[in-house]
């Protein structure tokens, strides 16, 4: 069957299950944007190209299923490059399309041309400028492909102009073709089955055991697995940042999240354990702080499917290379038959104890506002949580309100918790929340924002309102970029520079009225419930809520960029009595 | 970039990596030696016996970072196949050179005269110049060129080295035999 480029382009995005792509057309694009009228793809036109790309990562992270992005050529694939970079650092499955001036006209300094692949290179993990229309089908395949294997990542597929407007004959590449295609690409599925059986010895003889879970586990949909590992060894579980959800927070054995801002009970396990678990977790600085103090006595089993974390920060005891929900099932199976062919656990009742001490004398704590004071930022969170339908999906920026997000929130189902963790994209969390709300309509998605981040993407709520895509944002309004104020406070001698951003300027309200939403404001704790109330039960457009919280307050526990995990930062409260925690 | 005879040290290592036959593979291997910081002692690339694939012959200077990190990084690169780190007691070695010399009628016998030792060959001769070539192992490249050094090099280029392993004593028996494919 004869069909040109673009036809065949918007063919293979269905083939490949596109049910929803974010973008914006533009000149070299344009070609494609024509068979997309005949389409079974919905296409969400955006105000910016940074907003496609980050709403396609929500929608990955919430359906498990390739956000898939178009914009044009020149500006558009460079307003791209946030999106692509936040995607491969927290390893989410994204395709993008971008267009490219003629073949002929490549080299040339054309009119919006840049070198997209070049600029792109670094922050995919796999790119390709397709130069005959012949190509265009395996190209995609190709791309899905690698963006959903493995470990997952960003692709993006670069289609000059004239590509799209020649004439080629229809192929669908066969599975076969599109795994010769790629010699070079096979990742490693299952563990190896030494190894699996030496890290169940390990788990079963170790005395402090900690299982460190990171967003692996969500990727490889492995939250089953680990909640029956969890159960069955009755070890305790911290969920990093990029694994919120993947454990719940309700379990009784379960200790939140670790490293900078985690919590005082996760970040000391983790330093005091004699066997950390590695299960998709990468040993992000964030998370070890200084890395020659990091757990010093802790062996480490370290489940990855990408070879390269293996050894990159810390040397693990026991590496195995493999999708994270195989491996956690045979370990499960291999403990299974070492428990019935006479082995024993471990005594970990003096752990157990220890453990449930720091839980009960170091629990997340803030001071409440006395009367007439600024509303705390934790107190509308706490509120938020208690009033969310179940299900509700959150979704945050970058900075402080994201630590407390993550801290204060109770995260029990997988895919309910989507931020920027390895980029820390400011601005990430309006249209995430967009996708998360199109790949999952039915739930209630609410995007929790600062002030500062919010000024940077708050425009693709004019998308959301045209498109009926009903979000809700909470902006924690402190009239600062929080985080840094705070490190300037701490680190700097209270010397702020340029961190005040305006008490009123913009107007949230009115700029939230101006995009179609219903804009809300709150300024003392009795206007924060109905507050509330009122965007719950708003289901016909976003919503904006902009919280006026205090601009003084700051986010503990804290371990100090450069010092180890021994030198956390206590809320001013629980200092006092640090030296039980050990 | 310079070699040194510090190459002969064994705080370099071989990489042989075999990559798929594409624009903008090179560019890859570069772009990840550059963001990650490693540094790249010398390169040469060029096809290989199946024209769907290339080999990229690279030396690392691994005083700085692990070559295991180096190696996996590199395989993580799509079009890469495969990766062979060749153990230079283990492999064979070679590079080509090129250098134009300052050498007058007074000393271009001598010139002449130590090309013909290192079994090299004059390609050019001027009035007051002669260009030399010599190819082989990278140390012995390092010698010649150290010693043309006395006389004035004008203008010098190496290719890099290129290296395949050492067939073990059984394999060259079966080369012999012709039974090698």
């Amino acid at each position: 069957m004869k069909m040109t480029g673009a036809q065949a382009l918007i063919k293979a995005l269905e083939m490949e299950g596109t049910e929803v792509m974010f973008g914006l057309p533009g000149g070299c694009i344009l070609p494609a944007y024509d068979p997309l009228l005949d389409s079974s793809i919905r296409h969400i036109l955006v105000r910016h190209e940074q907003g496609a790309g980050h709403m396609a990562e929500g929608y990955a992270h919430v359906t498990g299923r390739p956000g898939v992005a178009m914009v044009t050529s020149g500006p558009a694939a460079t307003n791209m490059v946030t999106p692509l970079c936040d995607a491969y650092m927290d390893s989410i499955p994204m395709v993008c399309i971008t267009g490219q001036v003629p073949t002929s006209a490549i080299g040339t300094d054309a009119f919006q041309e840049c070198d997209t692949v070049g600029i792109t290179r670094s922050v995919t993990k796999h790119n390709e400028l397709v130069m005959s229309a012949q190509d265009l089908p395996l190209a995609i395949r190709q791309a899905f492909h690698i963006a959903t294997t493995g470990r997952p990542g960003p692709t993006l597929i670069d289609i000059p102009k004239d590509v799209l407007q020649n004439s080629m004959e229809w192929h669908w590449p066969t599975d076969a073709e599109v795994i010769d295609s790629l010699p070079g690409y096979r990742p490693t599925m299952k563990g190896h089955p030494r190894m699996i059986k030496e890290a169940a010895r390990l788990i079963l003889e170790s005395e402090r055991p900690i299982l460190y879970v990171g967003g692996g586990v969500l990727k490889a949909r492995a939250a089953e697995a680990l909640l029956e590992l969890a159960e069955l060894t009755n070890i305790h579980v911290v969920t990093t940042l990029m694994a919120r959800g993947a454990f719940p927070d309700s379990h009784p054995l379960c200790l939140g999240m670790p490293g900078m801002h985690g919590t005082a009970s996760a970040i000391t396990a983790m330093q005091q354990s004699d066997l950390l678990v590695a299960l998709g977790a990468r040993f992000d600085d964030r998370i070890t702080g200084k890395v020659s103090s990091f757990a010093q006595q802790a062996k480490i089993i370290h489940v990855d499917i990408d070879p390269a974390e293996q050894g990159k920060v810390r040397r693990p005891d026991v590496p195995i290379v493999g999708d994270c929900r195989l491996v956690i099932e045979e370990i499960v199976k291999a403990i299974r038959e070492l428990l019935a062919t006479g082995s024993t656990q471990a005594d970990t009742s003096v752990w157990k104890s220890r453990i449930s001490g720091w839980r009960e004398q170091f629990p997340l704590s803030y001071e409440p506002s006395e009367p007439g004071e600024a509303l705390k930022p934790q107190f509308c969170l706490e509120a938020l949580r208690d009033s969310a339908p179940p299900d509700t999906i959150l979704v945050s920026g970058v900075g402080q309100h994201q630590m407390w997000s993550s801290q204060y929130w109770r995260f029990d189902k997988p895919y309910t918790w989507v931020n920027s963790g390895g980029l820390g994209t400011m601005g990430f969390s309006v249209p995430a929340a967009i996708g998360a709300k199109v790949g999952r309509p039915e739930a209630t998605v609410w995007a929790i924002d600062g002030d500062g981040c919010f000024q940077m993407t708050a425009q693709e709520l004019v998308t959301a309102s045209t498109e009926r895509i009903p979000v809700k944002v909470a902006i924690l309004n402190n009239s600062y970029l929080g985080m840094v104020r705070q490190w300037q406070e701490m680190f700097y001698e209270e010397r702020y520079s340029e961190v005040y951003l305006s008490p009123d300027t913009p107007d949230f309200v009115k700029w939230a009225e101006a995009m179609g939403c219903v804009g809300i404001r709150v300024d003392s704790p009795e206007e924060v419930q109905p507050a509330i109330d009122r965007a719950n039960s708003i289901d016909d457009r976003p919503v904006v809520v902009d919280f006026r919280v205090a601009a003084s307050e700051k986010v503990f526990p804290m371990v100090p960029a450069g010092f180890g995990n021994d030198d956390l930062l206590l809320p001013p409260s629980q200092m006092a009595r640090k030296e039980f925690l050990r | 970039m310079s070699v040194t005879s510090t190459t002969s040290q064994p705080n370099y290592h071989i990489l042989s990596v075999l990559v798929q036959n594409r624009s903008g593979v090179l560019a890859r291997v570069a772009g990840l030696f550059a963001r990650r910081g490693y540094n790249i002692f010398s390169l040469a690339v060029a096809p290989t016996e199946d024209d769907a694939l290339s080999r990229i012959t690279i030396v690392v200077d691994v005083e700085s970072t692990p070559l295991e990190q180096i190696v996996k990084q590199l395989f993580k690169l799509i079009e890469v196949v495969k990766i062979s780190e060749l153990d230079p007691r283990r492999s064979v070695e070679r590079e080509l050179l090129l250098a134009t010399v300052r050498a007058t009628c007074d000393d271009r016998g001598q010139v002449v005269e130590l090309a013909n030792i290192f079994e090299g060959k004059i390609l050019a001769v001027g009035a007051d110049a002669i260009t030399v070539s010599l190819d082989g192992h990278p140390d012995k490249l390092d010698d010649f060129e150290e010693l043309l050094r006395g006389y004035g090099i004008v203008e010098l280029q190496r290719t890099g080295r290129v290296a395949l392993p050492k067939l073990d004593r059984e394999a060259r028996l079966r080369a012999v035999k012709g039974k090698v494919v």
